[in-house]
């Protein structure tokens, strides 16, 4: 176990490291002058070299390669101050320390994610077992009905109804917004409430499909069968036998959902203007920000790596025929 | 349909096993006996499921709008890009009030605009949603047949050859699944571009698309390489492969004629399940700011535009969504009909 988790754990940071370079590279190989772009539009040829020399463009491309990665490491200086830990850079639009930034918005990002987790597992999950156990029921037919068409729905959809009938016609609730939990508790959830909930709707439809099938075809199993004909009670087949194997593909996807939504709920984002990782991205590519923009996708791709490794732990909880190897 | 098909219908669910062994073409020679290639009893099953082709005549629906936009923006007399609201040619029938709000009912609603008129600038939305389905459905067809492509030809590499080919494409499929789809969709866009044009400059349209359709398959071709692959492992030690081999087949003779026939069905299902997918990305790039610009029409655009102005203009974004909503419903639903065509064991 103990041996799976360091060889995963090295295999990941080798990924991480090579996505690092390749994005490096790319940007760097992209025909952008970053130094012009942070000047402005009246820019002197004096100036343009300053930024240069201050955002360390004149060094060799491997050499600034170098120093970012060592930078994540070990902290770096810059001219403007010194940069701790995990130094992803300094933002050439705003000249903030790029791990300083991340780590302010990250909150709501992280409320969004967990918020919108724990709904559409209790209720997504819930709703598709409970159909699967009365399969062909009244409530089967409405949970299936429902879900099909609310995983049609679009959060850039969803998201706008939703504001123009709690918001701007009746005015039940205010503008969205993120307030810190230790600032005011009661702040934080009224102002995150509408973004979990419409993101938790559409992945709680999404998860209902989800569990529902996977559990009708757990009950097919033989197991499940053999079971049943031992006399065992059909409830107890279904809680206790069907219900662990069906968690299988469900923690496959939450996994990949988790993981990409804490690098960034962007539309959600988007859509009730917060400032989360997502608006960071689109903030990075707009203003063309190198440093901010690899410090996102790093972020990013840490969550996804890290889940991968938690997802196939689960694998083994879950069903204990999985050997880590 | 006839009742004898029908009857026979029933059938095939348990003989499909064995079916898919023969190889289709020469089966259609014996005229008596059951002889169907998958391929036809797919189909038969899929004519049967009446879902399925309603979601086909709506799926179809909405190819032919976005194919015949030019001819319905005549019919109305309409286009996606003159300013009804500003345009001094069209003085004479405001379609904005003052405060820069659409005139009329839901909107502005009328016999020339049709789904109302864009605030503030006056722009008719039936128009720019005919176009900008037009853009996104052309677009993501597009991109999902690069993906496929690449998919298919990767995955019947690594599953047929195996050993050490197999191995490092499996090794760059998973550092490709290892980047966050969405942050690299956004991060990349300005830098693709920046490789046909200078940042100072304003990107052209079709620089834009292209720059999209890059990044779309380069972060897009993982699964279905995986699907193929895994597929092509399990062909590969079937007898009639083995039968080819003994019998002196080249490897592409195998995999043109044994092997690609095989997988044709699992790749309709897939493409059924990631043509929408691809059509809601290339929506949500336009959505986030870094997909298409103004003044080109695009569905996921007309969502930037419609949750910008949902506060003063609710029913902006009501015609692009629910059409949205059912084309995506459709095209789910259609998925799972295929899927069930394919393989009648998943009840759902």
């Amino acid at each position: 176990m103990l041996q799976f988790i360091i060889r995963r754990t090295v295999g990941a940071l080798v990924t991480l490291f090579l996505i690092s370079a390749a994005t490096f590279f790319l940007f760097v190989a992209a025909p952008s002058d970053y130094a012009s772009l942070a000047c402005g539009k009246d820019c002197s040829p004096q100036r343009l070299e300053d930024i240069r020399q201050a955002l360390g463009l004149n060094l060799p491309i491997v050499q600034q390669f170098w120093d970012f990665m060592t930078g994540i490491v070990m902290g770096r200086d810059f001219p403007t101050g010194h940069c701790s830990a995990p130094c992803l850079g300094q933002s050439f639009y705003s000249g903030d320390m790029v791990w300083g930034t991340i780590m302010d918005r990250f909150p709501t990002t992280l409320t969004l994610t967990l918020g919108g987790a724990v709904v559409f597992l209790v209720v997504g999950v819930g709703a598709g077992m409970v159909a699967a156990f009365r399969r062909g029921s009244m409530v089967d037919k409405v949970a299936t009905g429902v879900s099909m068409v609310l995983s049609s729905f679009q959060i850039y959809f969803l998201g706008p109804i939703v504001l123009i009938i709690f918001v701007y016609s009746t005015g039940w609730m205010d503008n969205p917004q993120y307030v810190p939990i230790t600032q005011n508790p009661w702040g934080w959830f009224t102002g995150m409430l509408l973004p979990t909930l419409v993101m938790a709707t559409i992945f709680t439809a999404q998860y209902t499909r989800m569990a529902r099938s996977s559990m009708i075809e757990q009950l097919a199993e033989e197991h499940v069968r053999t079971a049943r004909a031992k006399g065992m009670s059909r409830k107890y087949v279904f809680f206790r036998y069907a219900w662990r194997g069906s968690m299988i593909p469900i923690v496959t996807v939450l996994g990949i959902d988790l993981s990409s939504m804490l690098g960034g709920a962007v539309v959600t984002e988007i859509t009730f203007s917060l400032q989360g990782i997502g608006r960071l991205a689109v903030d990075g590519a707009v203003h063309k920000d190198l440093p901010l923009t690899m410090g996102v996708m790093l972020f990013g791709a840490f969550f996804i790596l890290l889940f991968n490794i938690l997802t196939d732990i689960a694998y083994a909880w879950i069903d204990p025929r999985v050997r880590l190897s | 349909m006839t009742s004898p098909a029908k009857a026979e219908g029933s059938g095939p669910s348990v003989a499909l096993e064995p079916e898919l062994e023969s190889k289709p073409t020469p089966a259609k020679e014996e005229k008596k006996l059951e002889g169907r290639s998958p391929g036809q009893l797919m189909w038969q099953r899929f004519k049967r499921d009446r879902t399925g082709v309603i979601c086909a005549v709506v799926v179809i629906f909405y190819f032919v709008v976005a194919l015949g936009a030019p001819l319905l923006t005549k019919l109305s007399g309409t286009d996606p890009y003159t300013l009804y609201g500003q345009d001094p040619t069209y003085q004479d029938t405001p379609v904005l009030d003052d405060f820069g709000l659409p005139l009329g009912y839901f909107g502005g609603l009328s016999g020339t605009h049709w789904f109302g008129v864009e605030p503030q600038y006056g722009r008719d939305i039936f128009a720019m949603l005919v176009y900008g389905m037009r853009t996104s459905l052309f677009m993501a067809l597009g991109v999902t047949v690069l993906m496929m492509v690449t998919g298919i030809i990767l995955g019947l590499i690594g599953g047929y050859f195996g050993g050490r080919t197999d191995y490092w494409i499996g090794r760059v499929t998973d550092f490709f699944l290892a980047f966050p789809q969405q942050l690299f969709f956004i991060a990349f866009m300005p830098v693709v571009t920046a490789f046909f044009v200078d940042p100072r400059e304003e990107t052209p349209t079709y620089f834009r698309a292209l720059a999209m359709l890059i990044v779309l398959w380069v972060l897009g071709w993982m699964g279905m390489a995986r699907l193929v692959r895994s597929t092509v492992l399990s062909l590969r030690e079937r007898e009639f492969v083995e039968a080819a081999k003994v019998s002196g087949a080249s490897p592409w003779r195998i995999v043109r004629k044994e092997i690609l026939p095989n997988v044709v069905t699992p790749i309709l299902v897939q493409f059924t399940y990631t043509l929408p997918s691809t059509i809601l990305t290339i929506a949500f790039l336009s959505f986030a700011g870094v997909g298409f610009v103004e003044p080109t029409p695009d569905w996921g655009r007309l969502f930037a535009n419609g949750s910008k102005y949902a506060e003063q203009d609710p029913s902006f974004i009501f015609f692009p969504g629910v059409a949205l909503v059912i084309f995506v419903l459709a095209f789910n639903l259609l998925g799972d009909s295929v899927r069930d065509a394919f393989d009648p064991k998943s009840g759902r």
